[in-house]
């Protein structure tokens, strides 16, 4: 038997999504349009890496109701990462049928993250 | 009635219990039981007869059934139905007033509906089908503690199935190094890990030092990593107050989950239980071990899909359905019938997918499907496109058995299933391009490409014993 000699490195990685590389303009573009094709209410929450456990981050603005344009989304979240360039991220699609989110995963993480 | 006079004697079932012109109320429990009668027993009458032994009647007529309304009280078989594919069973619909059962007790339900009768000597053998609970019965049971939603927000784990895994081996393992697995598994980026169900509290790893080592690991992980994570305390005992001491302890470690064997420990434990875990803001996950000496034989027992409703009125936030992929029992269509309804508020009639009966759940929390056995990492796409996102998935062998140890299985699943999530959402048909998908991500995983080579060549192509009734 051969010996594995890999370590693995704990990551730190804060759930749905973290384990891939990180995801590009259009990638962020699809799950977007997930989230809308779903039905769900797209939203963006940001919050200090430090505070990252906690279950409520800031929110950015309210949730985007009623919006159909995924480039809408984009440019919120453009807005987002200029005003809190140090803080982390993500992208959640809010579901009001089983009141619960049906998406959310990280989509900014700040310089060394 | 007052015309009515004692006739003392054996019961002609017919007369008082098989009422074809009877319309269900929808205050009714309905019942579909699969009948295979004695030879020359005809169909109406094994039919009364089974109506009778689960209602009301006794093999004789008593004096006593003068004094009270009998005809308000009995269950009524109301129609008969072939069995495709068995020239020798039909199906038995039968209705039971709403009075005969204790609010908010299955096991007055079970007792009744699957006690003597199964003995009875007019049936050769039996099996109950499906029950159809009156919303109006459902309403007096507590459910799961949490549900699914709840669950998510807890655990914060949205837009995904949760992955988890049974710490293996399954006994004998000291509770310090059971931590370890536990830790392992979880760093590597599992959501929750589970006790086997038959670790109980035995000489080699008693239930305090388990608990206490691997909370210690559950909360390392949690903090390590930036995420949520759990690891069911299987408080299953000989008594519930030892269950209840042992349920206590976990809440005292701070810990968001525990489990329970509902089959083995009995209904009324479970829900004894499950009103503990509501009042406690604990999870609570459900095995079934022993349902398949209930459930396997197509012509007597009782199917799962019965012991999978039974426990949502009981009270359970996960409970184990099958993986339909994997090396154990359960058909495709069959399986997502009772995954239907752990899960939905409402459930139509779909004899596809043996469902017998319209079932409305009302507000009742829903109930995470688990997909448990036999299953590793080239399942991913099917399972992610069989199961959906409000499911735990749970690769034993398939996380501890990867040449990297626990934490590099957990990575690798880990990695196929968010890729599998991505793919889907982006619109890809994952059973078709599965493969790919899985091919793809593993140039980003080094754990993932080594378990896409360890068991690239295992296939598992057993037929299932019980299929659904097909001509």
């Amino acid at each position: 038997m051969s010996m594995q000699t890999d370590d693995y490195r704990t990551q730190y990685t804060l759930e749905t999504f973290s384990f891939l590389p990180e995801l590009n303009a259009d990638e962020v573009y699809d799950q977007i349009v997930y989230i809308i094709n779903q039905g769900w209410t797209p939203a963006l929450e940001h919050e200090d890496p430090a505070n990252a456990a906690a279950h409520y981050w800031g929110m950015w603005k309210l949730p985007m109701f009623g919006t159909r344009d995924p480039n809408e989304v984009l440019a919120e979240l453009d807005a987002c990462r200029q005003a809190y360039p140090n803080h982390l991220i993500r992208l959640i699609g809010y579901d009001n049928y089983t009141q619960c989110q049906g998406h959310n995963f990280v989509v900014y993480r700040p310089r060394g993250m | 009635m007052a015309s009515k006079t004692f006739d003392a004697g054996v019961q002609d079932y017919q007369l008082t219990y098989w009422t074809p012109d009877y319309t269900p109320l929808d205050t009714d429990l309905l019942a579909c039981f699969k009948v295979i009668p004695q030879e020359g027993v005809p169909r109406e009458e094994a039919a009364a007869a089974v109506a009778a032994e689960s209602s009301t009647g006794t093999w004789t007529t008593v004096w006593t059934d003068l004094l009270t309304d009998m005809e308000f009280y009995k269950g009524r078989a109301y129609r008969i139905e072939d069995v495709p594919g068995d020239k020798n069973a039909f199906y038995a619909f039968i209705a039971y007033p709403l009075d005969l059962f204790e609010e908010g007790s299955v096991v007055n339900v079970l007792t009744s509906l699957v006690g003597n009768v199964f003995g009875f000597k007019a049936v050769r053998s039996l099996r109950l089908e499906d029950i159809r609970f009156p919303i109006a019965f459902i309403k007096t049971c507590g459910g799961p503690p949490s549900g699914i939603q709840v669950e998510r927000d807890k655990l914060n784990k949205y837009g995904r199935p949760m992955l988890g895994c049974t710490i293996k081996p399954k006994l004998g393992l000291s509770a310090k190094n059971y931590g370890r697995a536990v830790y392992e598994c979880l760093r590597g980026g599992l959501d929750l890990t589970k006790d086997d169900e038959n670790i109980n509290s035995q000489p080699f790893q008693r239930w305090q030092n388990r608990f206490e080592f691997v909370a210690e690991a559950v909360d390392k992980a949690t903090a390590e990593t930036g995420e949520r994570k759990g690891h069911y305390l299987n408080v299953t005992a000989g008594t519930v107050e030892e269950m209840l001491k042992r349920a206590e302890f976990a809440k005292e470690l701070g810990q968001p989950i525990i489990m329970h064997d509902f089959l083995t420990a009995g209904f009324t434990a479970n829900t004894t239980l499950a009103n503990w875990c509501r009042d406690n803001g604990m999870l609570l996950h459900i095995h079934r071990a022993m349902h398949a000496v209930i459930d396997r034989n197509p012509q007597h027992g009782i199917h799962f899909r019965v012991l999978a409703k039974c426990l949502r009125l009981s009270g359970g936030d996960h409970l184990h359905t099958g993986t339909v992929v994997g090396k154990l029992e359960g058909d495709r269509a069959s399986t997502l019938g009772f995954v239907d309804q752990l899960r939905e508020s409402f459930v139509p009639e779909d004899r596809s997918r043996g469902v017998f009966f319209d079932q409305d759940w009302g507000s009742m929390p829903g109930v995470m499907a688990v997909a448990s056995g036999g299953i590793h990492v080239w399942h991913m796409p099917a399972l992610v496109n069989i199961f959906g996102d409000d499911s735990v998935l749970q690769f034993g062998g398939g996380t501890q058995g990867h040449p990297g140890g626990n934490a590099a299985g957990a990575a690798a699943n880990r990695v196929a299933l968010e890729a599998c999530v991505k793919a889907r959402n982006e619109g890809r048909d994952l059973e078709r391009e599965g493969g790919d998908i899985l091919r793809d991500a593993a140039r980003n995983s080094k754990e993932l490409a080594v378990a896409l080579d360890t068991w690239k060549e295992i296939k598992f192509e057993f037929d299932t014993v019980d299929k659904l009734d097909v001509g």
